[in-house]
Formats: structure tokens, C-alpha cells, sequence
């Protein structure tokens, strides 16, 4: 079931003698290794930025608006200010005067607009948890009291929390801007009335999202140390794209680039919220700035609630034509969301709904599609980008309204979709929504899932259990996902935002190597397989290669981690200055031996004699000789034992993955309570650099998916309070209710790289909403009922009964 | 308002430990903010997510819901603790090989509530091992993993026991 295409790793440790080291034997890559940094985290030995122990810090807390839309009167903190340890207190004017405000639009999302945002609240606050005033102290236990202290008057204003009463315009949030609708979108292939009115059958349904939000189990943080004798900033930051934090930095402070330093240490779970510019944090540079010395500001859990991003709040109409054998003839789509008073910055509040633009039926070989998206403000904690972004809204419109079609038609959902999806012969292909897709494997991974999940038992098992009132269901979710992102996802809009990443790899004198990457880590294991990379190219054994990320003043230029890219592509640059070096260290090694480069070739940690394989000498003493022996080398041959490469894909704006999920489930109709039995995900990420680490990125994701399935939402009332900002109250997924998940893979490598290797982080997220909401109706069916609205929860299916 | 401080006295990790502390200050504050143990991660400070867990007296209790001043005469252990005495060192080894952790945030407070479930019910199933640990959030892997390395190490431990 496998398609493994030629992938062209260079030579590396175990390729035998007088083999043609252009050919592909696989060492480290493909080999599920264990990850080398893990191993300080399980013995409490990492470094998030709350473990930093730095002389005269200080401690920064927020005042946040209690209301989601109100004028600001009057701030009294005179008391606050003269309270035990308290350093400083300061509003938006005060913390304005030094930092320039900005604005989350992108020049290639064409019409987008927002307003400018500063890092407090001036004059007025947008949304229940806008920080207002920040308050300084020694131990942030005095900043809590100082801040019980302040007095704030406010005129509370009217607070639009419903989307269609936004779209409505009464009243207008930013009246500079006119209206409420921060971006809209249209794609029309044309022709699509045209196929509705000749259509064998005509679906249509209404899905609607709630927001929800990452919970990262550490909270954002932030330690921003600005020394004033050189008008520098080293910032301490739990953060996915630090470059992009430094230009952030450099330009709204007006501090030379070349005086900012970002470090990420350990971060404590970030899955997109962050990547982002959050005012509190920018505050907290600013406080330092102004009362030079470091500044910590870590949120706490409460104040994540409603000021970590939410995402997916949307409520989509989607109608489908078929022809009566189930061909998709064409789809129809109006999508509306509400993205919170401001677009947030740089990468704005409108990729989400652009992306349900782009992917929506993007499995499926219809020609005509027609969608409509409007993202507007309310006076609600903004949204933006947070895992998997658009897709599993779009995964969810594609697979239900499939389902029912398949219903309405009378056709298993398994042969409706084996009839639909884009044959694997069929590409390189152009989907109608514009993007196009390099190679893909629908119908492999439609075959592989029904084998692994055994669906014709399943079906058996279902009539059996229905046949005891036992009502289980199957519901399948094949997806398209965005992957390996060019400048085309932000850079083309004016976003300082890289989209290619570097890397150096180095030759110590011991031997050993070092690589520094731009792509950071967050406990996805981007170290372990850079590190796998670097091992296989140059002929070195794992436990000799340290990996360095995260620091600005030290590696390469690029992008971080976000977009599904860091194996794709951190994964290739590292490939690239690997490569380089290795050509490098053959050259010193021919002029140390005094022989053709030709002769030689590297493996397990010595250069060998590639036809005999004999060794000729290991890495540790060319490497003393290079650096501590120079003097010994050939007259007029310098050694360069470090290279740097860098990679961005031009071919295509995004390297497009796709699988297919399935999950299994019994639904108690008189507790609405749904069982999660079984899932199952096959998905094709190119060339599985490590199984181990791939296959438990899915598992995770597809949890998270679980959790907005069933779970997870942030509730508010018509006042724009949220109601549930409390871990006791906003339910996220735990060990007892979640299933065993059963992960495969076919790899179709992206022609695009040499690595060959996709995104996987995104996947299970992306996936397995649509896939639950197909099982429960799936479950359902015999009594007429469904659901439409995530979160799935016991209320609403009873309500779906009719129980309630 | 702040109380006067109270002095305490408490076994850390096997060492006595004097200290001033305020009386409104949790135990989790203390151990990371008096003792500089930042193993033990502050994840909810309301009693959810487990990532504070630590022993005292030998029984896992949430750092974020005890103050300092009632581990008075205690012994506390945290990661830092059983790390060093090598206790775990099966489990965090299992933990390792399955990729048991991506972030690393809960996983102190995981391990350690793991082990307790290895101490209790040296027989547990894998419905067991879930219910255990499900008072500890993992964001990261979707428990599956975790749940595998806990099992895996029940399994050693056990043939270990039937081998002595």
C-alpha cells in the first residue's frame, strides 16, 4: 500500500563499501528515535522562562477590562503606586509614549482592515480581558495586591457579541472603518446555479463552530532584560517565531536589530497561540524599557482564558450538488465568522476564514465552487491562528455535507467518497478554489483506513448493537492540509514574517557536530530530527550531534515553528548545509591524506576509503588537525569545517498533504453522552523522518480535534462575558475519555525538496471534529436526528432527540 | 492582606529545611520561588491540571491547592528528589523510549502521579492507568503514549517482582 518514491539522501553511515553513495539507505531517517532533549524535561531539569532566576527582577501583572466594551474614564492607581514593592504603574498614554501601535493587516488579503491596537488600552477597552494598566513590582504576589488597589471609572458602552448583528453594522465598532466586516472573501469558478438547477439532488446544511482556545499547559511568558547603557533588549520568550518577535521588537521600540536578542528556552505547549504579538507581552518589554531592569510577565491560567487567542468561532452554509451516482458536481458555501475587536498582529485575524475559503471540498474533483466569507468584529478575546487554522472548520463543512449526500443518495459513505476523491493518478492537480496540489494519495489512504479499522465488521457490529438499542456510529473525514507554507502565506502581504529557514552545521575539533537551526522546538522533536538528518549525511553517530535553536543571536535567519513546517522545511536546510559540510570535511581530509576527494567517504565517524571501506581517519583527529594543527595542512589550503544553508519551496505556494480519519462511537440517548470506542488516521506527510515522533504529533492533534468535537468552548453571554474562563469549567480532554488511536501512513515524498518531507503537526487536529460529527449522526440516523453545532455535547444531542 | 511570615521546618527531598514564609503562600510558590525547585510546573493554581503535583508524606497532593505553612513537619519529595534517588528511573526511561512527553510542561506532575498507580496497583489495566492520570492535562501527545510507557513499566516491574 506504500508508494515510496527515490529519495535522495547522500551517502551516510551504513552504506556499504563500493556502493553508489547517491543511493538511498536509510540510517536515523525513518528511524523512531528517541528524543535527546526529552530527557531533561523528565527529570524536571528544563528551562521555561517562570525557572529563569535573573538579579533584580521584577514582576509585571495586568488590570484587565472587566468589561467587553467600555470607555475609560479615569484610572486612580495613587494608592497602588505607594504599595509594598511596587515599582511602577502605568496606563496605555505611559506605555503608547515608547512603543508604536500597529495594525493586523496583510496587503495580500485583499480590503482587510482593522484599527490600531496599542499594548493598553487607551480611552477605551475592546474586549473582557484588554489589559488596561500594568502594574511593577519586586514579588508579582505585590503587583496582585497593588493592583487591588486601582480605581477605574468606567462608562460601560454597548458590546456587539453576535455576528450577524456585527454584520448588520448597529452600532459600527471602529467607526473610522465604516463597518464591522474586517475581511471578506470570494472565489467563483462561474457556472454554479447553472449545476444546482440540473442537479439529481440538492443538500444543504448549516454548521456552526464555537471558539475555543490552545490552553497551553505554560502559560505565555515573557522576560524582557533592556540594558540602557547600550540600548539593548534581550528577551527571554516562550514563543514559536523569535526572529519574527525580534523585528517585532526592534521596530515598534525603535531599537537597532542588531541590539535585540531573542531566547526561547524550553516552551511549555504553544500549538499556534504562540506565534502571535500580544499587547501584555509587548507591555512587558515596554515596563522593562522604562524602569531598566528585567521584567517577567507569565499569565496566569484565568487571564489565558481571555487573552490567549480563541479561534473558530463560525457558522457556515453549505449546499452540494450530485448527479444520482454520487458524483459531486459542485459545492456552495457562505461562511461567516467573528474574529474579536482587532485583527490581531502581524499574521492577522482573516487567514482562518481564507483558508475554509481555500480548502473547503478540497478533497473531492468537482469543478464548480462558489464561496463567500466575511470574518467581522465583536467585543470578544480576538482570534486568530491557533492548530491547524481553517481546516477543521473546512474538514467539517466537506465531510458533512458529503454524508449527507451520501444519505440523501442512498450510498455507503465509504464508496461515496472512493467515487469522489481525487484519483492518485491525477496530479499534479488545480482545485477550484485556486491551490494547486504537487501529489497526492486519497484513494491509498481510503483503502489502507477501511483495512486498518475493518469497516465492513464495523458496519456489522453497528447493525448488531442497533439491533440491542445500542446506537454506535462510523464517521470518515478525508482532508487536504496546508503545509511547508512559502512566502505566499505571509510574506508576499508585507509580513516581516520568514518563510525560508537556515541552518549550520559545524565539525568540532572532537569530531562532533553542531547544528544551529532557525525552526524552533516545542516538543515536537524538530531538534531530534535535524539531528537525524545532520547524523545520516555526515557519517555521525546521534549521540555526537548537538542541536541548538531558538536564539536570534545565534542561528540562522528563518521563520520558527508554525504552518506545519519545521521538518519540511528546517528539515531540508538542515539536509543542504549537512551536505555542504560533508563536502568540506572530504576536502580536508584529501589534503590531509594526500589523496582524491574521490577516494573518500565518511561513515561512522571517521573517513573511510570508499572502496575498501577501511578507515583513514576518524573525525576527531582531522578534526584536531584542522583546528589545533593547521600549521601541518598543505601551504595555502584553509579548512572550513562549518556550513550554512538555507531553503524556501518556490515551486508550489504550499506542499499539500492529505489523509483520512475514522472514528467509532456509541451515543447514550438518554444521558447524550457519546463514547469514543475507536480512531483511526492514515495520512501521507511525504518521507516519515521518525515514526515515533510522527505518529504521536497525529495522536496529539488528533486529541485536540476530540477536545473542539466534544468539549471545549469558550461560552459567552450577550454582555461579551466569557463564562467559563476557569479550567474547572472549560473541559479539555483527559486520559479516561479519550481512545486508543491507530495512526499508518503512506508516503508520497514532495518532489519539491530533496528530504522529501511534509507537515504532520496539523493533521489530527484538522481531521478528527469532522470525523466525530460523522459518527454521531452516523449513531443517530435511525431516529431522525443530527447535530450540527461543535462542541458535540450531551445537551445538544438530547436537544437533537428532542429529549430536552 | 498579607500575615506575618511563620517560620517552618520540613524535610525537602531528604534534607531538613528551615524557612520564613508567608502565611497565604502555596506550597508550589514555595518549593519553586523559596527552594529554587522549578521542576514541579505551575500550570492552573486552581487544582485541575495536575502539572504541580508533588508527594508529601508519600502521597501525591497538588501543590497549588496546599499552602507552605500546612507542610509544616512534612516530607515533601518533587521531581527533582526522586530523580536524584534514581526511583523512577525505570519509569522516566519508559516515558523516554515511547516519546511519552512532547512540551514536558505535565510531565513531572505525570511521572509522579504515575508512580503511584506503580506503588497501589502493580495489576492495573489499561482503563485503570487512564482513569489514574486523568486528573493530569497533557495538551501535547493524547495520553496514548503515556498511557503505554506507564503499562510498560507496570509489566517490568512486575516480571522483576516474579523473578526475585
Amino acid at each position: 500500500m506504500t508508494a515510496r518514491l527515490p529519495c535522495p539522501i547522500p551517502a551516510h553511515a551504513d552504506l556499504a563499501p563500493g556502493a553508489d553513495p547517491t543511493v538511498v539507505t536509510r540510517g536515523h531517517i525513518g528511524s523512531p528515535d528517541p528524543r535527546p532533549n526529552a530527557r531533561r524535561l523528565l527529570q524536571g531539569r528544563g528551562t521555561y522562562i517562570d525557572d529563569l532566576r535573573v538579579p533584580r527582577l521584577a514582576h509585571v501583572v495586568f488590570l484587565r477590562s472587566p468589561h467587553a466594551h467600555a470607555r475609560i474614564l479615569k484610572i486612580d492607581s495613587s494608592t497602588a503606586s505607594r504599595a509594598p514593592g511596587v515599582l511602577g504603574v502605568f496606563d496605555g498614554p505611559a506605555i503608547a509614549a515608547i512603543c508604536k501601535p500597529w495594525v493586523g493587516v496583510l496587503a495580500h488579503l485583499k480590503g482587510i482592515k482593522s484599527a490600531e491596537q496599542y499594548p493598553l488600552a487607551i480611552e477605551r477597552a475592546c474586549w473582557q480581558g484588554e489589559p488596561v494598566v500594568a502594574i511593577v513590582a519586586e514579588t508579582r504576589a505585590q503587583a496582585e495586591d497593588a493592583r487591588e488597589l486601582i480605581e477605574v471609572q468606567w462608562e460601560v458602552l454597548p458590546a456587539i457579541t453576535d455576528m450577524d448583528a456585527s454584520l448588520a453594522g448597529d452600532p459600527v465598532l471602529h467607526p473610522e472603518l465604516g463597518d464591522n466586516i474586517c475581511f471578506e472573501r470570494s472565489v467563483d469558478t462561474g457556472g454554479i446555479d447553472e449545476v444546482f438547477a440540473q442537479a439529481d439532488v440538492v443538500v444543504e446544511e448549516t454548521f456552526q463552530f464555537g471558539r475555543h482556545t490552545g490552553v497551553c499547559p505554560e502559560g505565555r511568558s515573557i522576560l524582557a532584560d533592556y540594558n540602557a547603557a547600550e540600548h539593548s533588549l534581550l528577551v527571554h520568550h516562550s514563543t514559536q517565531a523569535p526572529h519574527m518577535i525580534h523585528d517585532v521588537l526592534a521596530r515598534h521600540f525603535d531599537i537597532p536589530e542588531a541590539q535585540v536578542r531573542v531566547l526561547c528556552h524550553d516552551v511549555g505547549g504553544a500549538y499556534g497561540i504562540k506565534v502571535h504579538v500580544y499587547p501584555d507581552e509587548i507591555c512587558t518589554v515596554a515596563t522593562s524599557i522604562l524602569l531598566r531592569r528585567p521584567v517577567k510577565f507569565v499569565a496566569d491560567r484565568m487571564e489565558s482564558f481571555v487573552s490567549d487567542i480563541h479561534a473558530r468561532e463560525h457558522k457556515a452554509t453549505v449546499r452540494l450538488a450530485a448527479r444520482h451516482d454520487g458524483t459531486i458536481l459542485g459545492i456552495d458555501l457562505r461562511d461567516l465568522t467573528a474574529i474579536g475587536p482587532y485583527s490581531m498582529y502581524p499574521r492577522t485575524s482573516g487567514i482562518e476564514g481564507n483558508q475554509v475559503v481555500n480548502l473547503t471540498g478540497g478533497p473531492y474533483r468537482h469543478q464548480h465552487y462558489r464561496a463567500h466569507m466575511q470574518a467581522v468584529f465583536t467585543n470578544k478575546n480576538v482570534t486568530c491562528q491557533y492548530r491547524a487554522v481553517g481546516h477543521p472548520i473546512a474538514v467539517a463543512i466537506t465531510e458533512g455535507i458529503v454524508d449527507l449526500a451520501a444519505e440523501r443518495l442512498g450510498i455507503d459513505p465509504a464508496e461515496f467518497r472512493r467515487r469522489n476523491l481525487i484519483p492518485d493518478d491525477a496530479y499534479p492537480y488545480a482545485f477550484p478554489s485556486g491551490v494547486r496540489f504537487e501529489q497526492l494519495s486519497h484513494q491509498q489512504c481510503l483503502d489502507r483506513l477501511l483495512e486498518l479499522m475493518d469497516y465492513e465488521h464495523l458496519r456489522a457490529d453497528q447493525a448488531a448493537a442497533r439491533a440491542r438499542g445500542c446506537y454506535r456510529g462510523i464517521g470518515l473525514a478525508a482532508m487536504i492540509e496546508v503545509t511547508n507554507p512559502s512566502a505566499a502565506f505571509y510574506g508576499v502581504g508585507g509580513a516581516r514574517i520568514s518563510s525560508q529557514d537556515g541552518a549550520t552545521v559545524r565539525l568540532e575539533p572532537t569530531g562532533a557536530l553542531t547544528v544551529l537551526c532557525s525552526v524552533t522546538e516545542q516538543g515536537q522533536g524538530t531538534e531530534t530530527v535535524f539531528a537525524q538528518i545532520a547524523a545520516d549525511v555526515l557519517g555521525v553517530s546521534m549521540e555526537r550531534v548537538r542541536v541548538i535553536t531558538g536564539d536570534t543571536a545565534a542561528t540562522p535567519y528563518g521563520g520558527g515553528t508554525w504552518g506545519s513546517r519545521g521538518a519540511g522545511i528546517g528539515g531540508e536546510a538542515v539536509l543542504q548545509s549537512a551536505r555542504a559540510l560533508r563536502a568540506q570535511v572530504l576536502d580536508a581530509a584529501a589534503a590531509i591524506l594526500s589523496c582524491d576527494k574521490a577516494q573518500l567517504d565518511i561513515a561512522q565517524d571517521a573517513v573511510i576509503d570508499r572502496l575498501s571501506g577501511q578507515t583513514r581517519l576518524s573525525l576527531a583527529e582531522l578534526g584536531r588537525i584542522c583546528y589545533y594543527r593547521p600549521d601541518t595542512l598543505p601551504a595555502g589550503f584553509q579548512s572550513e569545517l562549518v556550513a550554512t544553508r538555507h531553503y524556501v519551496p518556490r515551486d508550489y505556494a504550499f506542499a499539500f498533504t492529505n489523509g483520512i480519519q475514522a472514528s467509532w462511537v456509541e451515543v447514550d440517548i438518554e444521558t447524550g453522552f457519546v463514547q469514543l470506542l475507536g480512531h483511526w488516521c492514515v495520512e501521507d506527510c511525504g518521507t516519515v523522518i521518525n515514526p515515533l515522533l510522527v505518529d504521536e504529533q497525529i495522536r496529539g492533534g488528533v486529541v485536540q480535534g476530540l477536545g473542539a468535537a466534544l468539549l471545549e468552548e469558550c461560552c459567552y453571554d450577550d454582555q461579551g462575558q466569557m463564562l467559563n474562563a476557569h479550567l474547572g469549567d472549560y473541559l479539555v480532554p483527559m486520559a479516561l475519555e479519550m481512545p486508543d488511536i491507530v495512526c499508518a501512513h503512506v508516503q508520497t515524498p514532495t518532489r519539491t525538496s530533496e528530504l522529501g518531507a511534509k507537515g504532520a503537526g496539523e493533521a489530527g487536529t484538522a481531521g478528527a471534529p469532522a470525523a466525530v460529527m460523522n459518527a454521531i449522526n452516523d449513531a443517530l440516523r435511525p431516529l431522525a436526528a443530527r447535530v450540527t453545532a461543535q462542541p458535540f455535547t450531551p445537551e445538544r444531542i438530547l436537544a437533537a432527540l428532542g429529549r430536552v | 492582606m498579607t500575615l506575618p511570615e511563620a517560620e517552618i521546618t520540613l524535610t525537602v527531598n531528604g534534607r531538613s529545611v528551615r524557612r520564613r514564609v508567608e502565611p497565604r503562600q502555596h506550597l508550589i510558590d514555595f518549593l519553586r520561588e523559596g527552594l529554587d525547585l522549578t521542576g514541579s510546573h505551575v500550570g492552573c493554581e486552581h487544582g485541575v491540571c495536575g502539572a504541580c503535583t508533588v508527594r508529601v508524606d508519600g502521597r501525591i497532593v497538588r501543590g497549588c491547592l496546599m499552602l507552605a505553612v500546612q507542610a509544616a513537619g512534612c516530607s515533601v519529595e518533587t521531581i527533582e528528589g526522586v530523580s536524584e534517588s534514581g526511583e523512577l528511573a525505570d519509569l522516566q526511561s519508559a516515558f523516554h523510549q515511547r516519546n511519552a512527553l512532547q512540551c514536558g510542561y505535565c510531565t513531572p506532575g505525570m511521572l509522579l502521579c504515575a508512580a503511584e498507580l506503580l506503588e497501589t496497583t502493580p495489576n492495573a489495566t489499561r482503563a485503570q492507568i487512564r482513569e489514574h492520570i486523568s486528573g493530569n492535562y497533557c495538551r501535547c501527545t493524547g495520553y496514548q503514549a503515556i498511557v503505554d510507557a506507564i503499562e510498560t513499566t507496570l509489566t517490568a516491574r512486575r516480571a522483576g517482582r516474579t523473578a526475585d
